[in-house]
């Protein structure tokens, strides 16, 4: 039966036709579902590398192991700088949706410098281990650990990056919906990367092998 | 400045690949020239290159995949010639070497730029028309996974001409392909072509998956899905969830050799074996990424040319999703001999087997499709019953292989070349042919020269049958696979035969060419005026051949699997009234990311990394300048679209 113009049903009786059946999804709906997609597609590609972690984090080939190298305080307060992060996007969102230009440039300033310092800190457990000599090609552990901790670190670095880009569109673009979809988008991809780091610290710091 | 890149790069001492590449060179100079001459660049720019229409990009995929299919067969050619010739203390015509880089590029070619861009190119041309919608999710997306893909072509065809390619297989095994052993420019090649190609294909399964579990004509709930869009949702799953893991497997293999890691290394730890098991949990969903839309294309093809609905469309669709599930549990089966233990070579040796009873649910229930039908033996039929017989053979060898101590004696064997060419030509191949040539007519508004179409299938039926049965012989006589010579001449007359077959299927491939043109030279005979020339099923058909821009001026409700053909029987021409519609304007960014992704993956293999920066930053720079463009659509008025609408009408009712 057709109501409307478009082979849609017309609004009241919309609700009653299965959501399977209703027609083509409206941009925001596939713009995310798209980006979700997406998301799951990059968390394989980690499940790759924590698979590969796993099966390598007993060869350390004579040389250092996770229990030496790792120092928990200091990764606690990476993780911190990085859930706390979460959360102030979240705040960023819930700014987004108010259309406050103000409070938006806020949050998501907060939410970048957090990011940062989670860089900051990471990059410098990284060069400390490099010092010992307990580089990424010390031993297959090593290298897993690299690639694993590092894939992670090139993740938020981007994702520092879109946040800038996305501010300089609210900025120039407004807060028009290709603008809001990006920005739904980018707050998905920042949460993936704290449930990503959840994976990491459980089982790279948490399940070291001592 | 040029890193490892010197003038001893290009093979001036190799007579064959400098001949090929000077053929090909003036090939495509010519092509260029009669392109400028013609004046056809401005058409090419706007209506293809920066096209949006995934139509256009989904002709443009098959395109690629046939002319790839001329490079992948050239190397199989040579391969079996050298193989009737090199017996006992001759020695044939093509060095170890050389050899070497010919298997892994056939190999390499023939499934991620034949088959992977055959499949993706016919899902994108079809999906959208049979879903009854005007495009896919992502238009400009769809342009960019196709240029990438292109210049995953682009990248691995230099190598025939600068350097050389990969000696590893087409998988490129460690160590073998580590640093140690295979210091060369080849697996480079191989690595950062797969990895610029495979970036494409992931967007492209995101966005088709998109396209059909959000973008469908009202009323099309998922149990009035088409076949093909079922078998392609479960094809592009897999390519989300697979394809990462080879990402991710290269990646690894990548910071072995550019970064000094010990992933798969002998030394430091690294473990050789787990690439192995990371590359096939990969590769054995890829398998069924190639095979399931082309069930997809049989099914369509089968109910149309019996004029039938399929028999057991819900069992379809269970086996379909099954097969997507199964494939995840089944890959180490490509490794019994790696010596995990019984119980784990059971496991997946009956996980094998069952994942053969969806497939075999799926024959029967083309069979009961055709049966008590009213067939026409037309072109694409005869596809779908050269596939049924020859399909259930390689199944039937695959199952064979599935019993691990079986296994223990085939591995590696020619047995295990002639099985998985039975699956792959006898079905993925010939799917695709058949979907090539059932779709010609919506694509291009003509159909293609029957009788030469029926020519092709005959060659390629034939020839595939001389070349492969022999090898099954062989692998039984215990010949091994990737040999460019051997000393026992018993095995001489069947390398014999199975050139022979190779020659039958160039005679077909030479027919394929001659039905193009010959089609094409003779299009006012088979001009398509109604845009249903096989008085076809699904929703494709109710448009217009070729679609306009825009597929639908209107969308139509949906109440049955078989949308069109429902509303032919009820003889129910709805005028819906129209409204303007606004399509994706066209956009370079896929081309121009591509020739510079290109770039960054030539300074890469070359360790050239000024060249490698230059073209990754402008690769983000020219996306980052996209993302301000706001003038994306375009509005196409109503009276354009009426226009085009009393055309199609008239048409149709005249005939």
């Amino acid at each position: 039966m057709i109501d409307t113009i478009d082979g849609t049903p017309s609004e009241e009786r919309f609700y009653l036709v299965p959501l399977s059946e209703r027609g083509p999804a409206p941009s925001r709906v596939v713009a995310s579902y798209g980006f979700w997609l997406f998301l799951l597609s990059d968390i394989i590609i980690f499940s790759a590398l924590f698979a590969a972690y796993a099966v390598l984090s007993i060869h350390t080939d004579g040389g250092p192991g996770g229990a030496q190298l790792f120092n928990r305080a200091h990764v606690l307060i990476e993780t911190s700088c990085l859930l706390v992060s979460s959360f102030t996007c979240g705040i960023m969102m819930i700014s987004i949706d108010r259309r406050s230009t103000r409070s938006t440039y806020c949050w998501a300033l907060l939410t970048a410098l957090l990011g940062a310092a989670f860089l900051w800190l990471e990059l410098t457990e990284f060069r400390d281990m490099v010092l010992l000599g307990a580089g990424p090609s010390r031993s297959a552990f090593l290298s897993a650990f690299f690639a694993l901790v590092g894939t992670h670190g090139l993740h938020v670095t981007l994702g520092i990056a879109w946040l800038i880009v996305m501010m300089a569109q609210v900025a120039t673009l407004g807060f028009r919906p290709m603008v809001m979809n990006r920005l739904l988008c980018f707050s998905l991809f920042w949460h993936a990367l704290d449930i990503v780091w959840i994976g990491v610290f459980t089982i790279v710091y948490l399940g070291v092998h001592r | 400045m040029l890193g490892k890149l010197t003038w001893s790069a290009i093979p001036f001492d190799q007579p064959i690949p400098l001949f090929t590449v000077c053929v090909l060179l003036v090939a495509i100079a010519c092509l260029l020239t009669l392109v400028t001459f013609k004046g056809w660049w401005p058409y090419l720019w706007r209506e293809w290159i920066t096209s949006t229409d995934h139509k256009r990009i989904g002709v443009m995929y098959v395109i690629l995949a046939l002319i790839m299919l001329l490079r992948g067969f050239s190397d199989a050619i040579m391969m079996r010639a050298q193989l009737a010739m090199a017996a006992g203390n001759a020695a044939g015509y093509l060095p170890p070497e050389h050899y070497n880089q010919i298997f892994s590029a056939h190999g390499t070619i023939m499934i991620f730029f034949v088959g992977m861009t055959f499949v993706i190119g016919l899902m994108n041309f079809v999906l959208p028309l049979q879903l009854g919608v005007r495009d896919v999710a992502f238009p400009v997306l769809n342009s960019v996974s196709f240029w990438l893909t292109a210049a995953g072509v682009f990248l691995i065809n230099i190598s025939l001409g600068v350097g050389e390619f990969s000696r590893t297989g087409w998988l490129a095994y460690p160590p073998l392909s580590e640093l140690a052993y295979s210091p060369g420019v080849g697996v480079d090649y191989y690595l950062w072509s797969l990895q610029i190609s495979g970036l494409g294909t992931l967007l492209s399964g995101i966005n088709l998956t998109t396209t059909i579990l959000k973008l469908r004509a009202p009323g099309m709930g998922y149990g009035r899905m088409p076949v093909f869009c079922w078998t392609a949702l479960a094809s592009n799953l897999l390519i989300i969830a697979a394809f990462p893991i080879l990402t991710a497997t290269f990646a690894m293999l990548l910071l072995d050799r550019y970064l000094g890691f010990h992933f798969f290394t002998n030394d430091g730890g690294g473990s050789p074996m787990m690439y192995v098991n990371l590359i096939w949990a990969w590769g054995h969903p890829e398998v069924y990424i190639l095979i399931l839309p082309a069930f997809g294309v049989f099914s369509e093809v089968i109910a149309t040319f019996s004029g039938k609905p399929l028999f057991g469309y819900r069992s379809m669709i269970l086996a379909t999703m099954g097969i997507c599930v199964l494939s995840f549990m089944v890959w180490l089966h490509h490794f019994f001999t790696m010596g995990a233990g019984a119980n784990v070579n059971a496991f997946f040796g009956i996980a094998t087997m069952i994942i053969a009873v969806p497939t075999g649910v799926k024959i029967f229930n083309w069979l009961f499709t055709m049966y008590g039908g009213s067939i026409r033996f037309s072109v694409p039929i005869y596809w779908a019953v050269g596939f049924m017989v020859t399909f259930v053979i390689g199944g039937m060898t695959g199952v064979l292989m599935a019993i691990p101590p079986a296994d223990f004696v085939l591995h590696n064997s020619l047995f295990l070349v002639a099985h998985f060419h039975n699956v792959i030509i006898g079905g993925v191949l010939f799917g695709a042919f058949a979907g090539y040539t059932y779709w010609f007519p919506k694509a291009f508004g003509f159909r293609l020269h029957e009788g030469l179409g029926k020519g092709v299938f005959w060659c390629w039926f034939i020839g595939f049958y001389l070349a492969f049965m022999p090898l099954y012989g062989l692998g039984l006589m215990g010949a091994t696979r990737r040999l460019q010579h051997y000393s026992n001449p018993a095995w001489q007359p069947l390398m014999v035969l199975a050139f022979a077959g190779a020659t039958v299927i160039l005679l077909g491939i030479v027919l394929m060419v001659v039905q193009l043109v010959v089609s094409i030279r003779r299009r006012d005979r088979t001009r398509d005026m109604t845009g249903d020339p096989w008085n076809g099923r699904t929703l494709e058909w109710s448009t217009s051949s070729p679609p306009p821009s825009w597929n639908f001026a209107a969308l139509s409700t949906v109440s049955s699997p078989d949308a069109f053909w429902s509303r032919k029987q009820q003889r129910t021409a709805i005028a819906l009234p129209l409204r303007s519609i606004t399509v994706p304007k066209r956009n370079a960014l896929g081309v121009q990311v591509a020739f510079l992704v290109t770039l960054m993956g030539f300074g890469l293999v070359w360790h050239i990394w000024w060249m490698a920066v230059l073209g990754l930053v402008s690769a983000l720079a020219v996306s980052l300048r996209n993302a301000w463009r706001v003038d994306l659509e375009e509005t196409i008025p109503v009276s354009v679209l009426t226009a085009h609408e009393d055309i199609h009408a008239t048409r149709v009712t005249r005939i």
